[in-house]
């Protein structure tokens, strides 16, 4: 990976979680952090997000594999470890009946190195909340608290699992840019998150997690590169797929039809989109309802999650599953270009 | 408490972090008025249904007086109110809201996470014990104790114990209502058999000598020892031993079994 020249802050080898009852959650996970960089892991739930995090985190130990956070191991090595993390977990973790105030003064006595109280709170601006019990904030005022006290010692490292959920749309712009900030000031982030908005906007890498291995990863861009791009439009009334032009030479890879929708999936979205309108124009028909769109992270995250196969090898950048290997799984007819 | 470190950057101590725990602890206890009640008056009131429940007469051919028949019993009262009771509420409280998980990833380690939560309510217990001690002296003119020693070293075995057994009770209680039911057993097992309702010097030898093995025996044993002075350094050693071996096996069951955060 290119960040070899930095410093490793998060390292991940092989990892593998085992639960009670033998379900294996995290199946061989590999990545590292550099310093300074924001990291995300994106899946479904179920994924095996929190589970991996809750091993860097230093909650469990690891069922094998390798992990180490700031050159140590989180579980054994926690008293050298945690002074220099912050971590919000995906759900709060306060008593109901303290008050904001009283909470971060609670969370303030446990933390080395603890900016003022006031200070955290106001950073996500939950000052004027200080003597509201916990139990009267609402969802998003939780997270916002559970962030501030993630920031109380002012960490080398955050770890933040799905830090905007319950947020509204103000509430997450401001988080991404307090996240921001803070890697600029030298902070490493790792952060779990299904919103695919929030993994391309914020990280400077990412992982797509899927059954517990990682089915994708690289920059934003490098992961939906691999992705194609689609063309949509209705066919003229008297049309058939039969009367498009050849495909392949149109630079398609392959296509969906519904009723008399037409999907086309290329890697060359100018070349196809240009034959295309070409020879609409040609023939003088309209496309009605075109569409043309770039390849997206949702695009490559839906993909993993329906159809990336158990057993995608994890750890390798961009793996994703070659168009012409997948098989149909929507109600969508699908046929393969030669 | 905090100490500067060279980079100007403060250290939190372990005493620093159970101390800020302790007091957000302190504050949840004044505010949940169920547990405070059951904490605060049940020991003070029901010493007072011990003392009619056995003979005078009897008393006094096993050597006790009305005195040394209902301060054993108030300490244990408290010990099973004030600190057993009320802590496995706090416990189970604290792992169904995430609290002792979020905790977890904070410096504080395991047994600061414990100690600190169990901090307020061994406090209460203490300052119990001591009001119980001056009143009943007071009010049922028990004389000064021959051996103050043992009580106070009974006082203190009772405490551990009771804190241990609270968070090993946890481990096995889902809600805050279910422990109420699954602190039961020691409750009554206590009352019945640890010498707070009879004392064992009148029940028979072999269902004594059992009762002596039960968690609370020892700590009730000491104190009632310590005010009727009739204690062997013999008996008084057992008891201490056999304290000492249910605090052993409560520590061990917790550091084994003790969950962190809901069973999903």
């Amino acid at each position: 990976m290119e960040t070899n020249e930095r410093e490793h802050v998060i390292e991940v080898t092989d990892l593998r979680r085992v639960y009670g009852g033998g379900f294996e959650a995290v199946r061989g996970v590999s990545f590292s952090v550099g310093r300074g960089e924001i990291f995300a892991l994106l899946g479904t739930n179920g994924a095996g997000k929190t589970s991996t995090v809750e091993v860097l985190e230093g909650l469990a130990p690891p069922a094998g594999g390798r992990v180490r956070v700031l050159g140590h191991d989180p579980y054994t090595e926690r008293a050298v470890v945690r002074p220099r993390t912050g971590v919000m977990l995906q759900e709060g973790g306060f008593p109901s009946e303290l008050t904001v105030g009283e909470t971060a003064r609670m969370w303030a006595g446990c933390t080395s190195g603890a900016r003022p109280e006031a200070e955290a709170l106001a950073l996500v601006g939950l000052e004027r909340r200080t003597d509201v019990r916990v139990k009267q904030l609402s969802g998003g005022e939780r997270r916002r608290l559970d962030l501030a006290l993630a920031l109380l010692g002012s960490p080398e490292v955050l770890f933040l699992d799905e830090p905007t959920t319950g947020l509204d749309a103000e509430g997450r712009r401001a988080t991404w840019e307090l996240v921001r900030e803070l890697r600029d000031g030298g902070t490493t982030v790792l952060l779990t998150t299904h919103y695919l908005e929030e993994a391309e906007d914020l990280a400077d890498r990412l992982a797509i997690l899927h059954e517990g291995r990682i089915a994708a990863a690289g920059t934003p861009a490098e992961v939906t590169a691999s992705q194609p791009s689609r063309i949509s439009f209705e066919l003229p009334s008297g049309y058939f797929v039969g009367d498009l032009p050849p495909l392949g030479p149109l630079g398609v890879s392959g296509y969906e039809e519904e009723g008399r929708v037409i999907r086309l999936r290329t890697h060359e979205l100018q070349r196809a989109t240009t034959r295309l309108l070409v020879w609409a124009e040609q023939a003088g028909v309209t496309l009605r309802g075109l569409d043309v769109r770039s390849a997206s992270l949702e695009e490559a995250f839906l993909r993993i999650a329906r159809e990336a196969p158990a057993g995608v090898e994890s750890s390798v950048a961009t793996n994703l599953p070659d168009v012409s290997d997948v098989s149909d799984v929507s109600d969508v007819s699908e046929e393969r270009v030669a | 408490m905090s100490a500067v470190v060279g980079t100007g950057r403060t250290t939190t101590t372990p005493a620093g972090r159970m101390r800020a725990l302790a007091r957000a602890e302190a504050t949840l206890f004044l505010r949940n008025k169920g547990t405070l009640v059951a904490a605060l008056f049940v020991p003070l009131v029901l010493p007072v249904s011990v003392r009619s429940a056995v003979p005078e007469v009897n008393l006094k051919e096993a050597g006790l007086s009305v005195g040394t028949l209902v301060l054993p019993a108030a300490v244990g009262f408290s010990l099973l109110f004030a600190v057993y009771a009320a802590l496995i509420g706090a416990f189970v409280a604290r792992r169904e809201e995430l609290v002792l998980k979020r905790l977890r990833t904070g410096e504080l380690r395991d047994v600061e996470i414990l100690a600190g939560t169990a901090l307020p309510a061994a406090m209460t217990g203490l300052v119990q014990c001591l009001l119980l001690a001056v009143g009943c002296t007071v009010v049922l003119d028990l004389d000064a104790p021959p051996a103050p020693q043992l009580a106070i070293i009974g006082l203190l075995l009772g405490l551990v114990t009771a804190v241990a057994l609270a968070a090993l009770t946890a481990t096995f209680s889902r809600t805050t209502e279910s422990a109420q039911v699954t602190s039961l057993p020691l409750m009554l097992l206590s009352f019945a058999g640890s010498g707070m309702t009879v004392p064992l010097e009148m029940l028979p030898d072999r269902l004594a000598s059992f009762c002596e093995l039960l968690p609370l025996t020892p700590a009730i044993t000491l104190v009632r020892g310590a005010w009727t002075g009739d204690l062997s350094a013999y008996e008084a050693l057992g008891a201490v031993l056999a304290g000492l071996a249910w605090t052993v096996l409560s520590v061990f069951a917790v550091r084994r079994w003790f969950r962190w955060e809901p069973r999903r």
